[in-house]
């Protein structure tokens, strides 16, 4: 791991915690409900929720720019929302209705906006890398700044595309970030067990590349890193290597019941809830009240549930719409 | 396409490396990918000069790593690039078949067609040299089973430029299987090129349809002309997908007869879909049963006439057209 880059909120723009407390709250809100709607069968399929990894989506999510990319994972419901897709969409498609984002053909799992730069939620472990890899290499020969990211747990790293994408950013100067949730545990097995080294961030040297550990429940801390490592990636300087370390809430998937974890592990990282590190701060700082804290929290429940209201009364697509979209058409 | 090249390609590889120095030319979202495609122009030269008259941000040099670039590649064709991507050989696709299979088949269908896939992946096959069982295997079944993915296999010089072409400007995924026994051959180019998605009436005949791709063409018109044989009908498939069964329903309509030669494996092998179809389609016009050749279910071993005596022969084939007439 190397310190080298001081992360200095001055020298990159950043939006103000508040901001990133409220994307938390969005997140916190539409992951809760979600939870609930799928053990109740109101949603299909499978579906991974990412509370208590809020303050990674708020943190690199207000440090992008609106047309910066985004790859991410199976967990991915944060990073979309923190980059600016919007709920209604996102809460009709967990509905499968034909007026979700991807008309029902895509689901929790493989949710996508690319007309915000969204590329895709992705249910292959490690497939984002390659993809985000790819999507600064367009940047880069179109000349555009943008910057991609690929979001990856640490359970990711021992694929080899996490190394071959890697690698690749690195030997063409590429403008990736690359962003791993270190949550502890991959699927059902404590990720420090499956890795001599379990430091990512250790890993970036073997590709000469630099990276930086961060407090993953702080969403300050990782807006920061996550706005000078943007900047490096825009200044030329190739690609950086984010590790949040933070904890995933819930089971690998919703109704996992978690009998790996130990109590008092779980019980800890609770403690550090990503909302309250963030709300501590804000009052600390005479930056907010508790109330205000609570009506934003209030405001995105009532944003979450009125897409829950709407998605429900919603038909589900058309049986045609399984047909459409496997092949474009070839221009004339 | 407007070639500003004066003389036609002369050779298979030629024409290929003319289609990928057009596409460049034509559409600055072209580049191309590929272990040794840059300054060392390729394994099988088919990329030579192209790094030298384009530079290196247009053909690009990838480590051995095919999961990274080709998974690259697909998400640059996601994000505005059109990326010509070369695996070395088709057997080498095992090692990077998430971006294929997961995420390039799907992507358009899953976003609802919010997300673009323009993308080549030129792959060789082409038994026949010794290059033994992980360098000689014909795996375009595989990818013709993935909806999602366009499959084309050129068989003459004329489509080795004008189908690269056409699949460059496809904004589908396309699995482009070129034949490394062809490299050396020669043709012209054709004036007025066929789509892509229809097949060929490579030799118009009467007594057997005889339906292939790739490097079989030439022994099935080798079979044509043998004296003494049938009058063969040799079909040119050009694609698996899009499968031009009107012209494969239309020639078997005539004959009664179809016969199907591949290189690739027969069990399980595109041949075998191609004959259901025109089984349940043409089953009262059908004078005989649809046959297949193709290679027996054994991996392709190294010794040379182990090898020929694997693969399909103008001999079988005029054989097998011979037995065909002889049912009925």
């Amino acid at each position: 791991m190397s310190t080298k880059t001081k992360h200095d909120a001055a020298s990159s723009k950043t939006p103000p915690e508040s901001q990133l407390f409220a994307t938390m709250a969005l997140i916190r809100a539409f992951e809760t409900r979600v939870a609930e709607l799928y053990r109740d069968g109101d949603i299909p399929g499978f579906v991974h929720t990412s509370l208590g990894q809020e303050a990674v989506a708020a943190g690199v999510g207000g440090a992008l720019r609106e047309d910066d990319y985004v790859a991410t994972t199976h967990r991915g419901h944060g990073h979309c929302l923190a980059h600016g897709m919007e709920v209604e969409g996102m809460m009709a498609e967990l509905f499968a209705r034909g007026a979700g984002i991807c008309h029902g053909k895509g689901g929790s799992m493989h949710i996508a906006d690319p007309s915000k730069g969204v590329l895709g939620a992705n249910a292959i472990v490690g497939a984002s890398l390659p993809l985000a890899v790819g999507a600064a290499m367009s940047s880069k020969h179109l000349g555009q700044g943008r910057v991609a990211v690929a979001y990856f747990g640490e359970g990711a790293v021992n694929q080899g595309a996490f190394h071959e994408a890697v690698n690749l950013a690195a030997i063409w100067n590429l403008p990736a970030l690359l962003v791993c949730e270190n949550n502890v545990y991959a699927e059902f097995t404590d990720s420090r067990t499956m890795a001599r080294i379990p430091s990512v961030a250790q890993r970036a040297a073997g590709y000469g590349i630099e990276a930086e550990v961060v407090d993953g429940n702080d969403a300050a801390a990782v807006c920061a890193l996550a706005a000078d490592a943007a900047a490096r990636c825009r200044d030329g300087r190739g690609p950086f290597l984010i590790e949040a370390e933070t904890y995933r809430w819930h089971g690998h998937y919703e109704g996992d019941a978690q009998p790996y974890k130990p109590d008092e592990e779980a019980a800890s990282w609770r403690e550090r809830d990503p909302l309250e590190v963030s709300g501590a701060r804000l009052i600390a700082n005479g930056e907010a009240t508790g109330e205000e804290l609570e009506r934003v929290r209030d405001e995105a429940a009532a944003r979450v549930e009125a897409a829950i209201e709407r998605a429900r009364e919603l038909p589900p697509p058309e049986p045609d719409e399984a047909y459409a979209d496997v092949f474009g058409e070839v221009p004339a | 396409m407007s070639s500003e090249t004066a003389a036609p390609p002369q050779r298979y590889i030629d024409a290929l490396n003319e289609g990928m120095a057009a596409a460049i030319e034509e559409d600055e979202r072209v580049v191309v990918i590929g272990i040794d495609v840059g300054a060392g122009g390729g394994i099988f030269r088919v990329t030579k000069g192209l790094h030298e008259r384009f530079g290196p941000e247009r053909v690009i040099d990838a480590p051995i790593s095919e999961m990274g670039y080709v998974g690259a590649a697909v998400g640059a064709a996601m994000t505005g690039l059109r990326p010509i991507v070369e695996i070395m050989f088709m057997d080498f696709v095992g090692v990077c078949m998430d971006p294929i299979l997961n995420q390039a088949a799907k992507l358009r269908y899953m976003t609802a067609g919010a997300l673009e896939i323009p993308i080549v992946f030129r792959m060789q096959t082409g038994a026949g040299k010794a290059a033994g069982a992980q360098h000689s295997q014909s795996l375009e079944a595989w990818f013709a089973h993935v909806p999602g993915l366009k499959v084309v296999m050129p068989a003459t010089v004329a489509d080795a430029r004008d189908l690269l072409l056409a699949s460059v400007r496809d904004p589908n995924p396309v699995v482009f299987v070129e034949n490394r026994r062809l490299y050396g051959s020669k043709g012209d180019v054709d004036a007025d090129p066929l789509p892509l998605g229809r097949a060929r009436v490579a030799r118009p005949g009467s007594d057997v349809t005889v339906l292939t791709w790739g490097q079989m063409l030439r022994r099935c018109l080798e079979a044509a002309g043998e004296a003494g044989a049938p009058s063969l009908e040799v079909i040119d498939l050009r694609s698996l997908v899009p499968l031009d069964l009107e012209t494969i329903l239309a020639s078997t309509r005539r004959t009664g007869r179809l016969l199907i030669v591949h290189e690739a494996v027969q069990d399980f092998g595109a041949g075998a879909e191609i004959a259901a179809r025109v089984g349940a389609e043409l089953f009262d016009e059908l004078r005989t049963p649809v046959r297949r050749i193709g290679a027996p279910a054994v991996p392709m071993p190294f010794s040379p006439e182990l090898e020929s005596a694997l693969l399909p022969t103008s001999k079988a084939v005029s054989a097998a057209a011979q037995r065909l007439v002889a049912e009925g």
